[in-house]
């Protein structure tokens, strides 16, 4: 399984700010090594986010995030003890799936 | 008519040169704005989470864990301890880095061999990762606003200081060049990177406290023993060997004049 | 602090060990000139060959010598003078006495950064890398400040002879106008060859130059 995410959720008035750190190569598949060979693509095409049963992220992603992306949002509503769950899903079928406590 | 022709040619070669300049400030400012940018979210915590799960797991052939390892402040201290290396290790008999102390506490209390500790010292950006890095970026986070306070009155440590300042202005290779070449003055940049002046305390601390770093260009996150390599491959030297004296050497020197700021790492550089 | 029998004993063993960094601090302090060889010792004994950088790249010629003892004070006006009369005197010019080439040659050179690091091919021709330090065209923004703006260079001076030869002297040693100058010794230390020295002096005194516009 891949490296664990880094999470930071907090309260924000109304709000939730979440901001995720993630660990991925993120490839984009045009680079060539040192021989010449084509470095195959690697990167998160999905990232899911949810906050109890609702999907407050669902963004697409493609080789042009860089690698160990950094993603911060913000969601209506949210409170202080609840759950927040991200999943990331690469082009390799590759799954992470990290929660954190909102403070 | 000619004072006329003369003050639209002036104003002409005005507007070039201010032109020129301003798209020379407006550039080297974007990219400041950018640099600002990226200090939130920096994946150099990645590798200090890494670290710190490596600090507690027994491991080599002894299974020992870093917990018994002193890095100055008392075996398995960690808080605060970069702020006060290098400095000198009665058990080694050296002084040491903080690299070169986590490679002593793997072979003389792990019980690796020196080849295996030193295997991987800096990530390629593969699956070979360094440990060594990752275990520096956890304990370099422990020191985060700690003034930095190395021992310069401690006759070893005093010694390497006034070694590496000598280093520090040794002309050498194809291209005769020092470390002073690019940092001994005031105001200068390589390209659009701008040079601390290590002559100068301003320059040392806000050089020195911001390594180790994650480097947005290496995709790794780099210590000061990989500073000090890679800054003497672009002077044409060979290979600094990993914990050397000469490195130690200059690690205290640098780390000497940062003395009295807040130590400010892991950071993130282009 | 007084030297004991046992102190002395102890450097003697630290030193029969290799380990430099002995117990000075107690009676007298090592001189400048004494660290000094010191520092150049260990920094060979820290340095492993890589590449096409050999071990030799840290021994030093004169002017390395004398630009490394006075780098942290002032040049005496008579070194300065040694050092700059020495540097002129090695410099070459081609056997048929043309010194500019192809400017756009040139402008390539300039923006190379590659060249005699252990990570370089040697089968690779070197650059100058003249963009690290200088503004030359002002199309390009993105120039260091180490050395000064080379912009309009012949435009300034003039289209003749004198110019020419000034730029391909100073290309090709520049410690023979500035004594410890921060520019490498293209010519000298065989950085760049001949026609890449033309090719450069082309890009600084041509008038098509993009430099002089």
């Amino acid at each position: 399984m891949a490296d664990p995410m880094k999470i930071r959720a907090n309260v924000n008035g109304d709000s939730t700010e979440v901001k995720v750190l993630m660990n991925h190569e993120m490839e984009t598949g045009q680079r060539k090594d040192a021989q010449g060979k084509t470095i195959p693509a690697w990167f998160i095409q999905n990232v899911k986010v949810m906050h109890n049963d609702n999907v407050v992220l669902n963004a697409q992603w493609g080789p042009a995030v860089a690698k160990n992306p950094f993603v911060s949002f913000k969601f209506k509503g949210g409170a202080k003890g609840d759950k927040v769950k991200i999943t990331w899903v690469d082009n390799r079928n590759d799954t992470r799936t990290d929660e954190a406590t909102i403070a | 008519m000619r004072d006329m022709q003369r003050a639209v040619v002036a104003l002409a070669i005005a507007a070039a040169a201010i032109s020129i300049a301003f798209a020379q400030s407006s550039t080297v400012d974007e990219i400041a704005k950018y640099r600002e940018a990226l200090q939130d979210g920096n994946p150099a915590e990645l590798w200090e989470a890494r670290g710190e799960e490596m600090w507690k797991v027994p491991r080599g052939p002894n299974r020992v864990s870093f917990e018994r390892c002193d890095l100055g402040l008392g075996p398995g201290v960690v808080k605060g301890a970069y702020a006060q290396l290098p400095r000198y290790f009665a058990d080694a008999k050296v002084v040491m880095d903080l690299e070169s102390r986590l490679v002593y506490c793997m072979v003389s209390q792990q019980g690796m061999s020196e080849a295996d500790a030193t295997k991987i010292k800096f990530g390629d950006g593969s699956a070979r990762r360094s440990d060594i890095e990752a275990l520096a970026a956890y304990v370099t986070s422990q020191s985060r606003g700690v003034e930095m306070n190395v021992g310069l009155d401690e006759p070893h440590v005093r010694d390497m200081y006034r070694l590496g300042e000598q280093m520090f202005f040794y002309r050498g290779g194809t291209h005769d060049f020092s470390c002073a070449t690019c940092h001994g003055e005031d105001g200068k940049r390589i390209r659009l990177q701008d040079l601390p002046n290590l002559t100068k305390t301003e320059g040392a601390q806000k050089a020195y406290t911001t390594w180790p770093a994650y480097r947005v260009s290496q995709g790794e996150l780099r210590t000061f023993q990989w500073r000090l390599n890679d800054c003497f491959r672009q002077q044409r030297f060979p290979d600094l060997v990993f914990g050397s004296e000469a490195s130690i050497a200059l690690t205290t020197y640098l780390a000497g004049r940062a003395n009295g700021a807040a130590y400010d790492g892991p950071a993130i550089k282009r | 602090m007084r030297i004991t029998k046992v102190a002395g004993a102890v450097t003697a063993v630290l030193l029969a060990a290799g380990l430099g960094g002995a117990l000075h601090g107690c009676a007298t302090a090592p001189t400048d000139a004494e660290t000094a060889a010191r520092a150049a010792t260990v920094l060979k004994a820290s340095f492993s060959a890589r590449g096409q950088a050999g071990l030799d790249r840290l021994d030093q010629d004169e002017t390395q010598k004398l630009c490394s003892e006075y780098a942290s004070r002032s040049l005496p006006a008579p070194v300065a003078e040694q050092i700059r009369r020495a540097n002129l005197a090695s410099i070459r010019f081609p056997a048929d006495g043309n010194l500019v080439g192809d400017w756009k040659n040139g402008e390539k050179i300039a923006q190379s950064g590659q060249g005699f690091q252990f990570s370089d091919d040697p089968k690779n021709p070197a650059g100058a890398n003249c963009y690290a330090c200088h503004q030359l065209t002002p199309q390009e923004l993105s120039y260091g400040t180490i050395g000064p703006s080379l912009y309009r260079f012949a435009k300034s001076r003039g289209f003749n002879d004198e110019t020419r030869k000034y730029a391909w002297s100073k290309v090709y040693n520049a410690d023979a106008f500035t004594a410890c100058s921060n520019m490498p010794r293209f010519g000298h230390n065989r950085i760049l060859t001949e026609q890449q020295i033309r090719d450069i002096v082309a890009l600084l005194v041509d008038p098509a130059s993009p430099v002089n516009q």
